[in-house]
């Protein structure tokens, strides 16, 4: 198992649990939330390196939650998913402290890359 | 997403194309309008006022001219009739008074006839006494006139009916002209006798002549057939031929215009002298008298002329600078007008289409984490004969996902409203960009697109949105141009350096030589009906705005050919 730990934030159930598994395939320690809320709580209770961040979600929302990590815990690295298929709200989101973005869909193996390139800096 | 692109070819704007004459029949049709009223408001009154003061001046130079003339006619003719009506009186008091035995004595006759050019200070030349048979018998004068018989003279006969005669003048033996007077006496109810004078016309002419003393006139007794009865300094001696018209009978003094036998204007002034034969006429040449008239014409007609073509060319240029404003703030306005629509409507467009995109974008993702988990645990399992398949299954579902997701990224990529910017852009990967577009409608029209771009042509620093814009009215225009079936080429080159050519060629119908003129001026439209004739305007505002330029060359039938000439180095760089 790799030592890597992710947690994945998006409001789609599906989505989170397709892709923690997934990763967990590929011997990456992941767990998923659907709220920002749960997202920081998380956080504070376990020990993540990477966070996989949905921009758009109800209640506290991307931008939101990168924030109060930031505030938190300002080692850890984030990276936003985006459906917009733009790059203007993913560029707030790198202002705001994210290490980078990737749009919806996204591929498997990408994310996995820009995951490890996270958890090196 | 043709439909934006097809709108836009009916209601965008942007910067209206350079002045060339009127665009329009309608600003044409105003100036003219315009011009015409102003025209006839500002230069009726002149003229008019011209032409009144014209005959006023006229009437008053004429009255100046032709009063002094009549006065001098009527003078003389009174003067020339108290002459005649003297010496016959004086005839008259001496048949009335002398018996026909007294005045038939010779040396009595003498006496008289002395007495006579004492008392008229000469004049008379002869005097005779001729009884009713015409016989004359006695006389005093140069002449051996005594025993003549005159009874088939026409004098005698008239002397005889009428009670007086005054003769034309004449030019006797001694060749000086003179005229005869003749009274006749009635002594009983069928005899009488007459008393017949000769007068010299010297004193005549001297009652005359000094009318004549300036060169532009003339004055001189005419005959009733037109002979001469006076000197003329003009048309001759006695008894010449008076060249004009002998003017017509009057029983008053008159006062004619009318052309001399070279064709010179004369004011001709004239009386007939009672109980002769006489006219008296005084000329007056007005060109010497009517110079001033003449310059003061010359004058007005100058001044008005000038006026005129001050007033015109005020008239011209306010209309056409009222004219020119007028069109300009339309066009404006209208640019504003359907410029501001375009952008509400590419921000709605916008709006719906990221929403779309995202609403989408999330089940899609799910598709594709399953599908992919869906292949992971596949390729995890044991090997299963039906393996390959399944990841053959899932490889298409992913492919799918992938052009899905490509469709909305496009989708969005065009849609989303953001604030003009220049960028270092690709001109092919626009254009191939603005064609997927329009793919759909070339391929349902069997439309052949031909793309050819050099390799090494650089990016260009632009507005990517406006550059869309551009295209995406060209292509649309070179769709809506060709028939089914019909072709569209599309060549990039660099035309020279720092500038990038993209030529859009389609094999439609054509524009005439007519409309070729007119095609970047707004709201110029052949599309019947449909066409608001702004989308060529816009783009021709468009490529100017960036810092380009567009031509378009064409042939009736075969097609046309819009060039678009970008600077690789943008406007504001």
């Amino acid at each position: 198992m790799d030592s890597l730990r992710v947690l994945l934030v998006d409001d789609e159930e599906e989505l989170v649990e397709t892709l923690v598994e997934r990763l967990q395939i590929r011997g990456i320690h992941a767990e998923g939330v659907t709220r920002g809320v749960d997202a920081i709580q998380r956080i504070r209770e376990g020990d993540f390196d990477v966070v996989v961040l949905d921009m758009k979600m109800p209640g506290l929302d991307g931008l939101e939650v990168i924030g109060q990590l930031k505030h938190d815990r300002a080692d850890i690295q984030v990276i936003l998913l985006t459906g917009h298929g733009s790059s203007e709200d993913a560029d707030r989101g790198i202002k705001a402290g994210a290490f980078d973005y990737l749009i919806k869909p996204v591929d498997i193996d990408e994310l996995i890359e820009i995951i490890r390139k996270a958890a090196d800096r | 997403m043709a439909q934006p692109a097809a709108q836009q070819q009916t209601t965008a704007t942007g910067q209206p194309p350079a002045e060339e004459g009127y665009a329009s029949d309608r600003y044409r049709r105003l100036f003219k309008t315009v011009a015409l009223s102003t025209c006839i408001v500002a230069l009726a009154p002149l003229i008019v006022l011209a032409v009144l003061n014209y005959h006023q001046y006229k009437r008053a130079y004429r009255a100046d001219l032709i009063h002094p003339i009549s006065l001098l006619t009527s003078n003389t003719k009174r003067s020339l009739e108290f002459f005649l009506s003297q010496r016959r009186s004086a005839l008259n008091m001496i048949i009335n008074d002398k018996s026909f035995d007294e005045l038939c004595d010779q040396v009595r006759l003498e006496e008289i006839f002395t007495n006579l050019k004492m008392s008229f200070g000469g004049g008379f030349v002869d005097l005779g006494l001729i009884d009713d048979a015409g016989n004359q018998c006695s006389y005093v004068g140069p002449y051996e006139l005594e025993g003549i018989n005159y009874s088939d003279q026409q004098w005698f006969r008239e002397v005889s009916l009428r009670g007086v005669y005054v003769s034309n003048v004449f030019k006797g033996f001694r060749k000086v002209p003179h005229f005869v007077i003749a009274v006749k006496h009635e002594t009983g109810p069928r005899s009488y006798h007459i008393l017949r004078a000769t007068v010299d016309t010297e004193m005549l002419n001297d009652r005359i002549l000094h009318l004549s003393e300036r060169p532009s006139s003339d004055a001189f007794l005419i005959s009733r057939k037109g002979v001469l009865q006076s000197p003329s300094r003009i048309y001759g001696d006695v008894l010449d031929r008076f060249p004009l018209e002998v003017p017509p009978y009057s029983v008053k003094v008159e006062v004619i215009e009318q052309l001399d036998e070279r064709g010179r204007p004369l004011i001709l002034g004239y009386a007939y002298i009672e109980s002769t034969s006489f006219i008296f006429v005084l000329i007056n040449r007005p060109e010497a008298i009517m110079g001033n008239w003449l310059s003061l014409r010359s004058e007005m007609i100058i001044f008005t002329a000038v006026s005129a073509l001050l007033i015109l060319a005020v008239i011209f240029w306010g209309s056409n600078y009222m004219v020119s404003g007028l069109r300009a703030a339309d066009v404006k306005r209208a640019a504003v007008f359907h410029n501001m629509e375009y952008t509400n409507k590419m921000a709605t467009i916008g709006r719906l289409a990221a929403g779309v995109a995202h609403e989408i974008n999330n089940p899609l993702a799910i598709i594709n984490e399953k599908a992919g988990l869906l292949k992971d645990l596949v390729l995890m399992s044991e090997e299963h004969p039906l393996n390959d398949k399944f990841c053959s299954i899932v490889d298409s579902i992913i492919k799918s996902v992938e052009r899905c997701s490509s469709i909305t990224h496009r989708l969005l990529g065009f849609a989303r409203q953001r604030e003009a910017r220049t960028e270092m852009i690709n001109l092919d990967l626009l254009l191939k960009e603005v064609l997927g577009f329009l793919g759909k409608s070339a391929l349902h029209r069997d439309i052949e697109v031909n793309f050819d771009v050099p390799d090494d042509l650089p990016a260009i620093e632009s507005d990517r949105r406006q550059l869309q814009q551009i295209f995406l009215n060209i292509i649309n225009n070179a769709f809506a141009a060709v028939d089914d079936g019909g072709r569209i080429e599309i060549i990039m080159n660099e035309p020279e350096p720092g500038i990038v050519g993209v030529s859009v060629a389609d094999n439609g119908t054509g524009i005439s030589k007519e409309n070729l003129k007119h095609i970047f001026e707004p709201f110029f439209t052949t599309k019947k009906g449909y066409g608001t004739g702004l989308g060529l305007s816009i783009t021709y505002g468009l490529v100017n705005k960036i810092g380009g330029r567009i031509e378009v060359d064409s042939v009736e039938g075969e097609g046309t050919t819009f060039a678009i000439l970008l600077p690789v180095v943008g406007k504001n760089a």
